[in-house]
């Protein structure tokens, strides 16, 4: 089937989606609206500015004219308010914005560019695993149905002007069978490895609301990019205030509990379920902990230490501590790590003072390619 | 490439057939059976799969995929003005839904070739968009896709600022300038002729001023550049802005595109209505057999279908050629029924003189959805229709129905109609300020511009134009002048005295 002309331009459509993307990542990784819109594996972004502008009347004109049945002062039959409960939606009738649908692979393809985060070298087996055949190479053998006239004609073109055939008077470049180039399957690659996030948050009184949707937000990148790089990801939750417990996506960004911070509660959880469920020869572990950086005692501020270093490191990819600034905390456990740690490639932390602190934080963790 | 089943082949000659002898005039129609893709791809197109390359047609494309994928919409049929005629078909549709479509079709195919507002429209249109679209290619492959894009871009925010009256007259040629009016001397005032002892009463001092001011004001009219708010902005900067050759030549086609399209916008009422009256007459009288009637109901009912807030054009079409075919085939026109106010016996009126088909193929040769809704929209027909405008409680927020009265209903529909919906926006100085700056003006017939909108197009037209442009309009009561000169927009409040704001408002209405 030939190369259809709507797919040109669809495609040059989905470039500039991706371009405007690019350009307003800080905005729309800072906005968190793109998290809330999250689905199976689409993301709808908002895009009304990529529409022209024209000159044109205000949208909602205030008066129309319809048909049906009513008195005067009556609603206007039909429309969506006037179901009980529907309030004031679907109101703005004709109104729509722009939206776009974009796959999360892609987003992570935009954030890694933009980032310039490395792609992630898997531990473990390094199977590799042969995807289909795509016809990206390029061979010098092939039927001619498969030629490439354009790296053809460029390999007539060298040949003529380094054999000082060429006359730019009288452009004329005839291929010979040397120069001949066809299209050839390439077998795309990708890893069979498999990784596990751990997401540990404090959620002791001092976290607020606006840590947590910074930590949300965070974990929306962190889960895309991964997504990204592995074939195969498993996401575990697991917050603690003076104790742990595991819990599912949704507690863990909305529980709110109170009480005091012991940090070691989480780290040692998170070893139990890394020993008995992901093992490291199979496993890339990743553990990310959130908090305002308070904890309990120094005592356990060491026994934190201590459980990295004896176990959770062997096991782990990378550890990677993101200290979100509330008005309470101290963040005195970040210098704790960051003074324990010192010259350790296999811990990361980073502070995040804002929403505009969570792209640099993002790079801190995952520019590493670990 | 006519592709259709032997069934549909036949079902086409047939449908034909029976146009012809109900009097429709159509060209040839090349029907071709295509899947929802193909013809959501034709469709992104605007009917025509050999346009240019652009984005903005990708994303039309995925914006009708999506509708189609979740059910939100579905096309049934596609048609082109040129001749010959093409229309599309979809596959999936069952056999009761084609007959309806290939009906639809020839009803829209004779409105194409009658109405007078398509008269000029080009019937090899096809080929026309074929070359525009290799032109544009070569010119993307000279100076690059990204450039040449950019260019498209700023024309395409700025293509509804035509002329839609202009494809009628030969306005395009544009006239030749009339004779510079004989320099008035400066202190001769024409009189009348008048002797000396009468010369006081005849030509008074007043009258006299009223001479002078008069020259005054024609001599700074033919100064003016334009010396006529000219309506046809893309026109004028065709004609007048700095572009490069190649540059010009994209303007020009798009600006033909564009008047292409127009009389389909002008038209969208009786065109769609026509065509509606056609599908039921013939599906009705002829094509559908008993087993079909229920199924063909259902069809033709979703395209009735009249949600509050948007006026459904399929809908209001039809029931104004039916009301006027009623109408004069009862005799319910003339100085007689015109004189009468009496509601009983303007209801019991019947006076059969059968006139009613030969009106309707009158309507659809000259009139548009202005003329078309202002002649025949009557206080029996908004009745009948329970027609009502609408409007914005202020308190609840809630759309409630405001008025049933006739003259508000009708003065309602021909706002939106005017202009379709567009803002009628006139360039009035081309040399604004004496500073070679383009100044634009918005004629405030029914709503505010969008400012924001407004201010971004601006940007794409001091690209073009290369100096400082503006655009005079009036928002919330007050006289507003818009105005990018390349580096910043700004926004002053300008009083409604200015000279520009007053300038305009002569010109058609429309």
């Amino acid at each position: 089937m030939p190369v259809r002309r709507i797919d040109q331009d669809h495609t040059r459509f989905r470039q500039i989606v991706d371009g405007r993307i690019k350009r307003d990542l800080k905005k729309f990784v800072s906005s968190g609206e793109l998290v809330g819109k999250q689905g199976d594996r689409f993301v709808t972004i908002p895009l009304p500015q990529i529409a022209l502008p024209r000159f044109r009347h205000g949208t909602n004109p205030s008066q129309g004219v319809g048909q049906g049945e009513g008195q005067p002062g009556q609603p206007a039959p039909g429309q969506q308010g006037d179901q009980p409960g529907a309030g004031q939606a679907g109101e703005e009738a004709g109104e729509h914005e722009l939206e776009v649908e974009v796959p999360i692979a892609d987003l992570a393809r935009i954030l890694g560019e933009e980032l310039e985060l490395p792609a992630i070298e898997p531990r473990g087996q390094k199977q590799l695993r042969t995807d289909g055949q795509r016809y990206s190479g390029i061979s010098r053998a092939g039927p001619n149905s498969l030629r490439h006239f354009k790296r053809t004609f460029r390999e007539a073109l060298k040949r003529q002007i380094a054999s000082g055939q060429y006359d730019p008077d009288r452009p004329l470049v005839v291929p010979i069978r040397e120069d001949m180039r066809f299209r050839a399957p390439k077998p795309t690659r990708q890893p069979e490895a498999s990784a596990v996030v751990v997401y540990m948050m404090d959620v002791s009184g001092s976290m607020g609301g606006e840590q947590k949707e910074i930590v949300r937000i965070e974990a929306f990148w962190i889960d895309a990019w991964l997504r990204h790089q592995y074939r195969n990801l498993e996401v575990r939750y697991i917050v603690h205030d003076a104790e742990a417990h595991e819990v599912d996506q949704h507690s863990f960004f909305h529980l709110k509990e109170s009480g005091g911070t012991k940090i070691s509660s989480a780290y040692e959880l998170c070893w139990e379920l890394v020993r008995d469920r992901y093992p490291a020869s199979e496993w890339n572990v990743y553990p990310f902990h959130f908090s305002d950086g308070d904890n309990w005692s120094s005592s356990d501020t060491t026994h934190c230490v201590k459980l990295l270093r004896d176990s959770l490191l062997p096991h782990c990819n990378q550890f990677c501590y993101g200290q979100v600034k509330s008005a309470y905390g101290s963040g005195q456990f970040k210098k704790d790590l960051d003074a324990a740690f010192r010259g350790e490639p296999k811990v990361v932390t980073s502070d995040i003072t804002d929403r505009d602190g969570i792209l640099p934080s993002i790079k801190a963790f995952l520019g590493k390619g670990r | 490439m006519a592709n259709l089943t032997p069934e549909l082949a036949r079902l086409r000659d047939e449908t034909c057939e029976l146009a012809r002898s109900y009097g429709l005039d159509c060209y040839d129609v090349i029907f071709e059976l295509v899947d929802h893709d193909e013809l959501n791809m034709v469709a992104s197109y605007g009917g025509f799969p050999v346009r240019y390359p652009h984005w903005r047609f990708g994303m039309e494309y995925e914006h009708l995929g999506k509708s189609y994928a979740w059910g939100l919409s579905k096309i049934y049929e596609l048609v082109v003005n040129n001749d010959p005629c093409y229309a599309y078909l979809m596959r999936s549709n069952s056999i009761t839904e084609q007959k309806l479509v290939m009906a639809h079709v020839y009803g829209h195919c004779d409105f194409f070739k009658n109405n007078a507002w398509f008269a000029r429209t080009s019937r090899k249109m096809m080929d026309e968009l074929a070359n525009h679209g290799a032109r544009i290619r070569r010119y993307m492959d000279r100076f690059g896709q990204g450039t040449v894009e950019d260019f498209i871009d700023v024309v395409h925010s700025l293509d509804n600022l035509i002329d839609p009256y202009a494809v009628l007259g030969q306005r395009l040629a544009a006239p030749a300038a009339p004779a510079a009016p004989p320099a008035a001397d400066a202190g001769e005032t024409p009189r009348l002729p008048a002797k000396d002892y009468m010369d006081r009463y005849i030509n008074p001092p007043a009258y006299l001023q009223r001479q002078q001011e008069r020259i005054r004001s024609e001599a700074a009219q033919a100064r003016r550049f334009p010396a006529r708010p000219e309506r046809d902005v893309l026109k004028f900067l065709l004609e007048h802005a700095p572009l490069e050759s190649w540059q010009q030549d994209v303007l020009a086609m798009l600006r033909d595109e564009a008047c292409y399209f127009a009389p389909q916008g002008m038209t969208k009422i009786m065109n769609e209505g026509w065509a509606v009256f056609w599908h039921s007459q013939l599906m009705t009288r002829h094509l559908c057999d008993a087993s079909e009637i229920v199924h063909y109901c259902d069809t033709h009912s979703g395209t009735l279908a009249t949600r509050p807030g948007q006026l459904n054009p399929y809908k209001l079409g039809v029931e104004l050629y039916r009301h006027v075919e009623e109408r004069w085939n009862k005799g319910r026109f003339g100085p007689e029924w015109m004189r009468c106010d009496d509601p009983e016996q303007r209801r019991a009126w019947n006076q059969p003189t059968g006139k009613g088909r030969e009106k309707v193929f009158e309507v659809r040769r000259v009139h548009d959805d202005i003329t078309f809704v202002d002649e025949f929209v009557t206080p029996e027909f908004a009745e009948e229709q329970k027609m009502f405008v609408y409007g914005r409680d202020q308190q609840t927020g809630q759309l409630v129905i405001v008025d049933r009265d006739y003259t508000k209903v009708k003065e309602q529909l021909l706002t939106a109609l005017t202009n379709f919906g567009n803002p009628i926006i006139r360039v009035v100085d081309g040399n604004h300020g004496n500073r070679g700056e383009l100044c634009l003006a918005h004629e405030w017939a029914s709503g505010d511009l969008q400012l924001d909108q407004a201010q971004e197009t601006l940007k794409g037209l001091q690209r073009l134009w290369g100096r400082p442009v503006h655009i005079e309009t009036i928002a919330e009561g007050k006289g507003r002048l818009l105005s990018f000169d390349g580096k910043e927009s700004k926004a002053q409040d300008v009083t409604a005295s200015h000279p520009a704001v007053g300038r305009v408002g002569f010109g058609k209405k429309g």
